[in-house]
This record gives structure tokens, C-alpha cells and sequence, in this order.
């Protein structure tokens, strides 16, 4: 598993715009780069990531944000952007790419 | 013996090339950069303005860039950003990233880290709810590109 590092607030007034930060730890290896000993490496990319709000006590379940990344992103790709809080729940976080790599990540917000 | 004057004579024709070559490569890397710009905004016309893609002029390490983009918009129900895209000029991709941002989003700003392979242009173009598209350009200087010695 990929480290990853998440920064929300614990807490929020609500209705408030608070702002996600999410760093996952990934090469992100472009495919147009040479090893030293001149073979080409392989692409290994994260392609997608996205943000969904799961409302506590509610069946919705809302996409907040979500990106396509290319070879352009820089290694350990980070992401910053923002909500409202406008209710307690939990963020759930996905990073799909290459090589059949998943990883999901949760955060939790209580709303004020 | 060549004298001076016929051996600049032929080898004006050289310099010429060597002269015109870059220019014709910026111009074909300017077009598929307009390409990526249009397949983005899927037929609609593209405004300069009202998105502000922040990033430093000067760079010295392309491995790792920060970007900050920000789009003017009171991000409500009626009118807000629905995605924001950042394109360069000469990496080996147009494309850089995408991302698309709910009815919850609250603000249209997104922030990210990315790859520069040389000095180049950078677009950013946030797509609003009415369907309209604007876009920045930005000039970025590259001392140490990435790919190269990353």
C-alpha cells in the first residue's frame, strides 16, 4: 500500500468552505524516460483520483471532486481543492492507474 | 581558394535552415497546444479571462512545479465551474491534468504539482456551467528540466 496523507479540519462550522489536501506516495513514471542502462521504463501512472462525500446518517453520496492526471503530474501526486461542509460525514478517497493500482483512503468531518 | 565572400554566400543558405527550423517546430507545438485547447472546450469558443493560473515565472527544477488555479465564480447551483484544465506546450503530452468538480465543490480553486520539460506556455481553462470557456496563458522559464535529468 501506497503511504497517503490526508489534511482536513476535524471540524467545521457549517456551511463553511474548508480545503482537501491529498498527497499519495507514487512515481508516477512517465514511460519517456530511460533506466541508466538505456531500456526504456515502463509507464506506471496514477490516472484517475477522486473525492466522494458520504453524508452521516443519509444515503447520499456526493462526487466533490475527481481528476485525470497525466504523465505532467509530478511524482507523489498532490491535490489540493474544496468543499462545503455543509454536513458531518466521511470523505472517501480513490486512486486508480496502472498496473491494476487501487487505493482507498477515508477522513472523517464533523460539522459544527 | 574559397574566398570570405563566397563562403558566406554558401553557407547563408545553412544558416537560413538553422534560423527558420525552431521557429516552424514552435509553431506546430502551438497548434497542438490550440488543438488540446478546443478538444477541451468540445466546440465552444474560448475567452482569455476570469481563470488565474498561478505558478512561478521562473522554475528551477521541472521535476516539481506547484500550480494553483482559480476561477471567479459565486459557485452556485446556477452558475459555477463544472472543470478546470491545465495544458503545456512542450512535454511530450498536451495534456497535464483534468479535473472535474462537483455541485459541493464551494470554491473553484484546485492546486496540484506537476512536470515541466522545458522553458514553454501553460493554459489553463476552467469550463463553466453555462458552457462557456475561459482560459490563461502563462510563460514559464525551466533552468533544470525534468525528464532529462530527473
Amino acid at each position: 500500500m501506497a503511504r497517503v496523507l490526508i489534511t482536513i479540519p476535524a471540524t467545521a462550522k457549517r456551511n463553511a468552505i474548508i480545503e482537501i489536501r491529498a498527497l499519495i506516495q507514487h512515481p508516477m513514471e512517465t514511460g519517456y524516460r530511460r533506466s541508466s542502462e538505456g531500456a526504456m521504463l515502463a509507464r506506471d501512472l496514477i490516472r484517475r483520483f477522486s473525492c466522494k462525500f458520504e453524508e452521516s446518517g443519509s444515503s447520499k453520496n456526493d462526487i466533490i471532486f475527481s481528476a485525470k492526471l497525466f504523465a505532467a503530474v509530478a511524482a507523489n501526486p498532490y491535490l489540493a481543492f474544496h468543499t462545503i461542509a455543509s454536513a458531518s460525514g466521511v470523505f472517501v478517497f480513490t486512486w486508480e492507474g496502472d498496473n491494476g493500482f487501487v487505493q482507498t483512503e477515508r477522513a472523517v468531518l464533523t460539522v459544527t | 581558394m574559397k574566398s570570405r565572400r563566397t563562403f558566406l554566400v554558401g553557407n547563408a543558405g545553412t544558416v537560413a535552415c538553422l534560423l527558420i527550423r525552431p521557429t516552424s517546430l514552435f509553431a506546430q507545438n502551438d497548434d497542438s497546444l490550440a488543438a488540446a485547447v478546443r478538444a477541451y472546450a468540445n466546440g465552444a469558443p474560448t475567452r482569455e479571462g476570469r481563470v488565474k493560473l498561478d505558478i512561478a515565472p521562473l522554475v528551477d527544477n521541472g521535476n516539481s512545479v506547484a500550480i494553483d488555479v482559480m476561477v471567479e465564480s459565486p459557485m452556485t447551483a446556477a452558475d459555477h465551474v463544472v472543470g478546470i484544465a491545465v495544458f503545456n506546450e512542450k512535454n511530450p503530452q498536451r495534456e497535464v491534468a483534468e479535473f472535474t468538480l462537483g455541485p459541493r465543490a464551494g470554491r473553484a480553486r484546485v492546486a496540484s504539482r506537476i512536470r515541466l520539460a522545458t522553458t514553454q506556455k501553460l493554459v489553463a481553462v476552467a469550463k463553466l456551467s453555462d458552457g462557456s470557456c475561459w482560459t490563461h496563458t502563462v510563460e514559464v522559464l525551466v533552468t533544470l528540466a525534468a525528464c532529462i535529468e530527473g
